[in-house]
Formats: C-alpha cells, structure tokens, sequence
C-alpha cells in the first residue's frame, strides 16, 4: 500500500510539468499585447515596454520563457503581475472562497443526489422515481449560468430572500444558493448514479441472503445493500470536488464571488500568463490528489481491491 | 438398479419423531408473470420434512425445485414470482398468511437456506466473520466481541482451519469448497429446525462436493435438523437421503425412500434419469438420454407433462393429468401405469 502511494505520487512529477507546460503554451498563444491599455489612454513609453520585457523574458521564445518560470516556481516563487503584485497572494486570497463554494456544492449533491437516488433506487417506477426522473432530467438540460440568474432573479431581487450576491468574506449561510447551482448538474448524475447502484444490487445474491438470513429490512438496505451501491457515487464525488472548483467560474461570475474563476478570466483576458498558470497549477494538484484519495477510498470500501 | 450405491443407513426420522410435521408444502402453486405471458412454475407440489430426515428434491433445471424453496423460505422474487394457492406450514402454522414480521422470526432461527454460489451469496465487502457474527448480534442482541467468537466456533464446526484467523478475510480470500463451508456455518448460526441446502455442491468440483456432502449430512444428524437437499444429481443425493422427492414441471412426480426409489422407480421419468447416470460397465457406449427437452412452462403439455417425451407414452396420457397416488405406505407416483411399474420385474 505505501509502495503504491507513492508510486502514485511520484507519477505526480511528470503530469504535473505536462500539465503547465500545456496551460504555458495555451496561455502564450492566446493573440493580444500585454501592454495595451497598461498605461491609461497613451501608448506605454518605450523605456517601459523595454523595462519589462527584459525584466519577464517576454523576448525569449516561449519554452525558454516556461523554463525560467518553472525555475521560479520550484523554488516556491509563482511570480508577480505585471503590475507588481504577488501571484501567490492572489492565489491565497482566491482558493479558500473557491473551495468554500466546492464543498458546498458537494455536500447540496451529496446530500440531495444520494437520497434521491436511494429512495427511487429502492422504489422503482413509484411517483418520487418518475418525479426524480423528470427532475434530474431538468437539471441535466439547463446550463449553470441559466440557472444561476435564475435563481439569483427570483430569490435575490423579487422575493429577496438571500443577497443577490456574495459578500467579499463569502460566509458559508451565503454559499448555499451558489452551491445549489454549481453542483445541481453533478446531482443530478449522483441520484441518476446511485438509483441504477442500489437498483442493480437489490437484485444481488447477497442481499437475497441477507433476507433469508432473517435480518430486518432496514438492516439488508442500510448495511448490505448501501455500502456496496456506494463505492461507485463515492469515488464520483471524490473526483467531483476538483471539477466543481475548475468549474465554478461561471457561478462566480453570476454571484460575483471573489474566487479563482474570477482571476482566472482576468488573467486570461489581460495576457497574465503567470497568474493563470499558477491558479491552474495549483488546481491540477487539487485534481490529482483528489484522484489519489479516490483510489485509496476505493479499496477501502471494496476489500477485492488491493494495490500492491 | 444393483450398480448404484446405497447406504444402508438407519435413518434417524425413525426415533422420536415428534406428532406433528415440521415443514409440510401443500398443493403450493406458484406463478411467473412475464411479458410473454403467465409461466406455471410450481403446479401444485406437496412434500415434507420431519425432524432428523433428509428429503432430497430432484429434478431437471426449470423442474421448480429452487422455486418451491425460495417460496418456503419468502425470498420469492415478487414480480414476477406470485403465489396463487397452497400451504406452507411450519409447526402446523400457514407461513403464507403469517405476517412479514412473523415470517422474519423464522428465517435463520426455524428454517435457514444454503445457496448454491457461497461467492455471490456472501457480501463481498464484510469478513465472514462480520456476516455470521451479525446474526448474534442482532437477533440474539450479543456483543461484538462475543458474536465474533461465537462465529469463530462456528467456522471451526464445519472444519474451516485457523477458524480464529479467518474469521477476519473477506469471502474472496476462501477457495471454493471452504466458502461453501462458511456459508453452511453462517446458515447454522442460529440453530434452525430446518436446513434447505439448494443445489450446494452443484458450483465444486468433485473431491470438494463429497466433503461438502459428508459435513452436511454429519451436522444434520448431530443436529437433528430437517434436511431438504435440492439437485439434479442423483449421485450426490444416494449417501445422505432418506427419501426423495423427484420433480418435474412443476410438480411432484414421484417420491419415495431413497431404497425404494433407485431400486424400483415408479415413473418413467425416474426411470430416465436413473438410466443417463454414466456407467462403467458400459464405458464406451453412448450415453443414454431421455429424448426431449424440459417442457416451457409458458406452454405446459396437457395430460402428463411428460407425455411428449415418456417411452410408455399411451393416449390417455395426453388427456389425462395423472394424480399424485400412493403406492402402498411409503411412496407415491403420479403415472398412469404406476402400478404396472412396480410389479413388473
């Protein structure tokens, strides 16, 4: 098992420089002058433009540029903004908002998603399933940022039940509707998930052994029949985290959340290739540890696997 | 019928049996509604067990004999399976109309059931342990710590080496035969009146299904239990049967005490099945078969289901359903010419 980890961690290594290395030649291919605009309505002096080409290797060709940057970066530096300001605080600030909305959503769709799907997964074609069914399809159909200026119309300024948007401390009480619409598409697969889970192992032969052991229903579903319907929507969850903090750009924008979507689109929009790199780097980690834990989870649950 | 093997074995169904019958199926009649239509599985069977006796249930695959068990023990798939007629009684009570409550009570403490396949019956995320030692837990209230070396005894009583450190692995970890053996030590947990053991050898390999056998016929005799043997193997049934029921579309065709029965069969269909059992004598040869397939349940024949496939095949057979009749004290043919079979020689 610990020859596994860190076999696993040391895979890290490779994807980790791939990864940057890509977003580093996205990022340097976007068209578009890094000093447009930087100097008010005037063109940027030449002394300037000079200054800081220098100063960034923007001269340089772009591999050259990503292996001075990943230099830095080995070193715990991610850089400034042209502007001056540490890449690392924006990251500091940014992360904690973005994975406060994560884990949000994650428990809205692990909580909705995993009841829903264990009742109607039981219950097969009753009223909740159809209703379930119609539902989830609802959720699956209606992109995030339809949703979210729904929501945000209805509940924010008609009935004004919740702030129309998130202050800059981000409490956890102003997440919930946020959350909702981040995660509504992933709890919709998570109730869809675990219906076919619990409803393809009601029919295993250990259940039916369970019952003819004489144990109460509730005994056969929530001990016999659950833990084996989970292992699959718990590893959907596990890697779900990672992909709800890499999509939550839109929602940020919508309830205008101070988080890593938001620098992230500035960055872009701004030819701030250190800022994004670094914000992706740091979610590309989040992704591949997520991945990690998923596995070792997976053989926690399931005895049958074992890593060596 | 002097090539097969008997035991001659006293049977312990003779001493002390109690008044009243432990496990009696009366007239069950059990039906499969599909899309293609109502399939009769089980046609009106009636058999028993006492305390002490082995039954064993014998019959082709789609014959009913899991059915009838899996209605005896309330774990019948509904849908599609219902049950449109009959009795089950246990102590002279109809389960049929017991509550569910009251049919739980029974599971595993009066009638418990070995299945066929112990990888997939056993969940495969719990230590043998966990899944015997539950059964203490919840229905005798014991502790954790006891419930596990009650279910540590129990491994050791159906011979499972290092019962104390396998108590710990998981179903995956055991080699076929031994979780056969876990599966016979969990179904014995709770002490029942009565085992249904539905085809358990039927998924070893040879050595293993004698072992298994014995150590089920051994447990039965020191616990006196009733014993139903469900196969379609005549040669597993032999050894440990006292009597035996034979089974076909759905019904009892013939039963009989296991003597009896390889001695002198009374149904044409017995006759066939005794007769495709290889031979060393007739090594070389080709194997005899009964012609035919099982008949699909959606479209049973008239008359005698095995009408269309019995060598002694008359007209009235087509017409009439032959009754289940007893042959003097001990057994009963549902043939038309049942008594013909018995006298001749």
């Amino acid at each position: 098992m610990g020859r596994y980890v860190l076999r696993r961690l040391l895979q890290l290594i490779p994807v980790f420089f791939g990864t940057t290395l890509l977003i580093y030649a996205l990022v340097w291919a976007v068209p578009g002058d890094p000093f447009a605009g930087k100097c008010g309505d005037r063109a940027c002096p030449d002394s300037y433009v000079q200054f800081m080409t220098e100063k960034y290797h923007l001269d340089d060709p772009w591999p050259l540029q990503y292996v001075f940057y990943m230099g830095h970066l080995l070193t715990g530096d991610f850089g400034q903004t042209f502007g001056g300001r540490d890449i690392s605080e924006i990251i500091a600030q940014a992360y904690p908002n973005t994975l406060k909305l994560a884990l949000v959503g994650l428990i809205i769709e692990a909580i909705i998603g995993l009841t829903a799907g264990v009742l109607t997964g039981l219950r097969r074609n009753g009223f909740l399933d159809n209703l379930v069914l119609v539902s989830t399809l609802f959720l699956l159909a209606i992109p995030t940022f339809v949703s979210g200026f729904l929501l945000q119309f209805i509940l924010g300024v008609q009935f004004k039940i919740i702030d129309p948007t998130v202050s800059s401390e981000a409490r956890f009480s102003e997440l919930i509707v946020p959350g909702f619409v981040l995660a509504s598409v992933s709890m919709a697969y998570v109730a869809r998930l675990t219906r076919t889970s619990i409803a393809e192992n009601s029919r295993s032969d250990y259940v039916r052994t369970a019952v003819a052991k004489g144990l109460p229903q509730r005994r056969v579903v929530g001990v016999h029949l659950l833990r084996n319907s989970l292992i699959p929507v718990v590893t959907f969850l596990g890697t779900d985290l990672g992909s709800l903090m890499g999509g939550a750009i839109v929602t940020e924008g919508i309830f205008s959340i101070n988080g890593i979507g938001r620098e992230v689109f500035r960055a872009i929009t701004t030819k701030e290739s250190a800022t994004v790199v670094g914000i992706v780097v740091v979610l590309v980690m989040v992704y591949l540890l997520m991945n990690l834990l998923v596995d070792l989870l997976y053989a926690a649950l399931d005895p049958r696997i074992r890593y060596e | 019928m002097s090539n097969v093997y008997v035991a001659d074995k006293p049977s312990a169904a003779r001493e002390g049996r109690p008044s009243g019958r432990l496990l009696e199926v009366e007239d069950l009649r059990v039906e499969f509604r599909t899309r293609d239509g109502v399939a009769k599985v089980i046609n009106g069977v009636t058999y028993h067990v006492d305390a002490g006796e082995t039954l064993a249930v014998l019959g082709e695959s789609g014959s009913g004999k899991s059915v009838t068990a899996q209605t005896i023990m309330g774990i019948l798939d509904t849908p599609p399976g219902f049950v449109t007629g009959g009795e089950i009684r246990f102590h002279g009570k109809d389960m049929l109309t017991m509550s569910a409550e009251e049919r739980r009570r029974i599971r595993g403490e009066g009638i418990a059931m070995v299945f066929q396949d112990a990888l997939s019956a056993l969940n495969p995320v719990f230590t043998v342990g966990f899944q015997i030692a539950e059964q203490f837990r919840v229905r005798r209230g014991m502790s954790r710590r006891d419930a596990k070396k009650r279910a540590a005894e129990m491994l050791d009583q159906v011979k499972i080496p290092n019962a104390k450190q396998r108590v710990n692995e998981y179903p995956h970890q055991f080699s076929g035969g031994m979780r056969q053996r876990v599966m016979i030590a969990m179904s014995l947990a709770l002490d029942p009146e009565v085992l249904i053991a539905d085809e358990p050898t039927t998924a070893l390999d040879v050595t293993v299904q004698a072992q298994i056998m014995d150590l089920l016929g051994e447990l039965q005799r020191e616990r006196q239990m009733g014993l139903i043997l469900i196969t379609h193997d005549l040669g597993v049934v032999a050894d440990v049967a006292d009597r035996i029921a034979v089974m076909y579309a759905g019904r009892i065709v013939e039963e009989a005490g296991v003597y009896e029965l390889y001695a002198k069969p009374a149904h044409p269909y017995t006759i066939g099945l005794l007769e495709s059992i290889p031979r060393i004598d007739e090594k070389g040869q080709q194997l005899r078969t009964i012609r035919g397939l099982p008949p699909s349940l959606l479209r049973i024949p008239t008359g005698c289901p095995f009408h269309p496939r019995c060598p002694m095949a008359q007209p009235v057979c087509a017409e009439k359903v032959p009754p289940l009749l007893q042959l003097g004290s001990t057994r009963a043919s549902a043939c038309h010419f049942a008594e013909e079979l018995v006298k001749r020689d």
